[in-house]
C-alpha cells in the first residue's frame, strides 16, 4: 500500500500537458526515484504531486486523503516536504536560521529536531551562525534538506539533490538520504544520476515525455536490459 | 585656538545638522528599503505617508496643547506621536487592502507596482493639504536649546559658538532607539525572521508554512510607525510643509540606493552619505578657512560649492552615480 500517490496525472502550465497519466507512488519509509531523459517531465511530475502545477485529471492521495485540491502550503501542514532544485535556502541567513525558518509551522519544542538535523549533517553544527549563503554547494544542499526536515515530515520530496556538487559528495548526500528513509519518512526524489540513484531506490520510475515507461524495483530495473541500454548507457 | 574655533564653527553648522538629517533620512531609507525588500517594489508613496503620519500628529498635538498638556521641556508632539502612528498604519494598510492586495495577487511587475504607488502618493498628498493645508505649519515647543550659542562660549571661551538645539538631540536619541529596536525585530524575533526569510527566498518561504498575508501586514506596520516617526522628526527639526516632504522622497531614495535597496543597515548608512554630502556641498566654507588658512590665503568668496537651492542635485547626482557603477549599493541589497 502506497503511501503517497500521485495517480493518472495529467496536467501542464499552459494550454499544453505535459504529463499523460503519469503515475507516481512511494511507500511508508521508501525510496522512489523518478529517472529519464532531459524534458521527460521529472520535475513537472514532483511539482504535480505537490501541488504546484494544475492537474486536469488524476489525483493526488496522501494516506486515505484525497489532497488534489490542497496548496502546497496546507500540505506542507499535513507533512510533506519539498527540496527545490534551485533557490532551496535562504541565504542572507544562517545555518540555524534557516533551519528555524524550515519549522515555522510548529509551536513545541524544535531542539531535538535541530540536533537530529546536525547528527545527520555534522559540518551544519559547525558552520551555524555563518550565512547560509557562503557555504560550499553540497553544503548548500544539506542546508536545504535540513531545512525540509525540520517540519518532521512523513514525506520528503527532493528535486535533483546532488545536482551542481561533486561526486563524492554526491555518495555521501545519497547515503544520508537513504539513513532519512531509514528513520521512517518517505522519500520521493528526481535524479540526473540515474544509476546511484536507482541503486539506492526502493522503487523506480524511467519517464519519457511525461508517461511512465517503465515501473519497477530499483535493482530491477537496474537489471533490465533495455533500460541498461536507452537510459543508462550500457 | 584658531583650529578649535573651526572645528565648533564645522560641529555647529555641519556635522550636528547633518548628523540629525541624516538621522531623519535614515528612518525615511528604512521604510523604503522595507517595503522594496519584502513588497518588492519602490514605494513614490512614502514621502507623502510621512507628511500623513505627521499631520495627524499635529493636529492630535494642538489638541492636546488646547488642553493644556504638555510634555515639560519635550515637545508634546511626542505625546501625540503613537496617534499619529496608529493612524497611518491604518491608513496604508487600508491602502494596501484596497489597491496594492489587487495587483499583488495578479503578480504584476515591479514596475507597474511603481506607477500604482505614484497614484497612491497622489491621493495621499491630496488627503494632507485636505486635512491641513498646504501652509508652513510650526508645532514645535517644549524647550528650544539644550546648549545654547552664548552658554558655550562664556564655557569654553572661544569666539565660536555651538548650539545643540532640543530637536536636534531628540532626532538622534529616538533614531537610534527606533533603530535598534527594529534590528532586534527583525533578528530575533519569529515574525522578523520570517519576514527577513520572505525577502530573501519569497517560494521558499512559501514552502515554509510563513504566511504571505502576515508578513506584509506587519510590514505595513512598521512602514507606518517608521514614516510617521521620521516625519515628526523631520517637522519638529525644520517646519512642516507638505511639499516638503514630497521633495524628501528624492535624498530618502538615494539614501535607500546608496546602502542598497532591501538592506536595513545600508537605507542608514545611506542616509548619512546623503545628508552629509548635501551638507558640506552647500556649506560656505568661507569661514572655517579664515580660521585654518594664514590670512593672505583666505579666499574672497564664500567657497560654497553649490547654492542651498539645488541641494536636491546633490541626492540626484548620487543616485545616478550608484546606479552607474555599483547598482547593489555599499551594502549589497538586491540590484535594482
Amino acid at each position: 500500500m502506497s503511501f503517497l500517490i500521485g495517480e493518472r496525472m495529467t496536467g501542464g502550465y499552459g494550454p499544453v500537458d505535459i504529463l499523460h497519466e503519469c503515475t507516481l507512488a512511494v511507500g511508508k519509509g521508501e525510496i522512489a526515484v523518478i529517472v529519464g531523459p532531459n524534458g521527460a517531465g521529472k520535475s513537472t511530475a514532483m511539482k504535480a504531486v505537490f501541488g504546484m502545477l494544475n492537474l486536469r485529471a488524476g489525483q493526488v492521495r496522501l494516506g486515505d486523503m484525497d489532497i488534489t485540491g490542497l496548496s502546497p502550503q496546507d500540505r506542507v501542514a499535513l507533512g510533506m516536504a519539498f527540496v527545490p532544485q534551485t533557490h532551496n535556502i535562504f541565504t542572507s541567513m544562517t545555518v540555524e536560521e534557516n533551519l528555524e525558518m524550515g519549522a515555522f509551522l510548529r509551536r513545541d519544542d524544535i531542539r531535538p529536531t535541530l540536533q537530529l538535523v546536525y547528527d545527520l549533517f555534522p559540518v551544519l553544527r559547525d558552520k551555524r551562525r555563518q550565512a547560509a549563503g557562503e557555504l560550499s554547494g553540497g553544503q548548500r544542499q544539506q542546508v536545504a534538506v535540513g531545512r525540509a526536515l525540520m517540519t518532521r515530515p512523513k514525506v520528503l520530496m527532493l528535486d535533483e539533490p546532488t545536482a551542481g556538487v561533486s561526486p563524492i559528495v554526491m555518495d555521501e548526500l545519497l547515503d544520508r538520504i537513504v539513513e532519512v528513509a531509514r528513520s521512517g519518512i518517505s522519500i520521493l526524489m528526481v535524479e540526473q544520476n540515474a544509476r546511484q540513484a536507482l541503486s539506492i531506490a526502493d522503487k523506480g520510475y524511467v519517464l519519457v515525455q511525461g508517461a511512465n515507461r517503465f515501473t519497477d524495483t530499483g535493482a530491477a530495473l537496474l537489471a533490465n536490459p533495455e533500460v541498461r541500454r536507452t537510459f543508462l548507457g550500457g | 585656538m584658531d583650529v578649535l574655533n573651526a572645528l565648533v564653527l564645522l560641529m555647529n553648522y555641519v556635522i550636528i545638522p547633518a548628523t540629525s538629517y541624516g538621522a531623519q533620512l535614515a528612518l525615511g531609507g528604512l521604510g523604503v528599503t522595507l517595503v522594496y525588500g519584502i513588497l518588492r517594489f519602490s514605494n513614490f508613496a512614502h514621502g507623502d505617508t510621512m507628511a500623513f503620519g505627521t499631520t495627524i500628529t499635529i493636529l492630535v498635538t494642538w489638541w492636546f496643547q488646547s488642553m493644556g498638556v504638555n510634555f515639560g521641556v519635550l515637545p508634546t508632539a511626542l505625546l501625540a506621536l503613537p496617534f499619529g502612528i496608529a493612524a497611518t498604519a491604518a491608513l496604508v494598510l487600508l491602502t494596501d487592502r484596497g489597491v496594492y492586495r489587487f495587483y499583488r495577487k495578479k503578480r504584476v511587475a515591479p514596475v507597474f507596482m511603481v506607477i500604482v504607488s505614484t497614484g497612491v502618493m497622489f491621493v495621499m498628498n491630496g488627503l494632507t493639504r485636505f486635512i491641513i493645508g498646504v501652509g508652513d505649519q510650526n508645532f514645535a515647543d517644549g524647550a528650544r536649546f539644550l546648549v545654547t550659542a552664548s552658554q558655550f562660549k562664556a564655557w569654553s571661551g572661544l569666539e565660536e559658538g555651538l548650539a545643540i538645539r532640543v530637536t536636534t538631540a531628540l532626532t538622534i536619541a529616538t533614531a537610534l532607539v527606533v533603530v535598534a529596536a527594529l534590528f532586534w525585530f527583525l533578528r530575533t524575533t519569529r515574525t522578523g525572521k520570517s519576514m527577513r526569510a520572505f525577502s530573501d527566498n519569497e517560494d521558499l518561504a512559501l514552502l515554509s508554512g510563513i504566511s504571505p498575508d502576515k508578513v506584509v501586514r506587519v510590514t505595513w506596520l512598521l512602514v507606518g510607525a517608521l514614516a510617521t516617526i521620521a516625519g515628526v522628526l523631520y517637522g519638529l527639526d525644520k517646519s512642516f510643509k507638505p511639499f516638503n516632504y514630497f521633495q524628501l522622497l528624492l535624498p530618502i531614495f538615494a539614501a535607500a540606493v546608496v546602502g542598497g535597496l532591501g538592506n536595513p543597515l545600508g537605507a542608514i548608512a545611506g542616509g548619512f552619505v546623503v545628508a552629509f554630502s548635501e551638507v558640506t556641498v552647500t556649506y560656505a566654507w568661507k569661514k572655517v578657512l579664515s580660521y585654518l588658512l594664514p590670512p593672505g590665503l583666505v579666499p574672497g568668496g564664500l567657497v560654497q560649492l553649490l547654492s542651498t537651492d539645488y541641494k536636491f542635485a546633490v541626492s540626484f547626482a548620487i543616485l545616478v552615480v550608484v546606479l552607474l557603477f555599483r547598482p547593489t549599493g555599499l551594502f549589497n541589497g538586491k540590484s535594482l
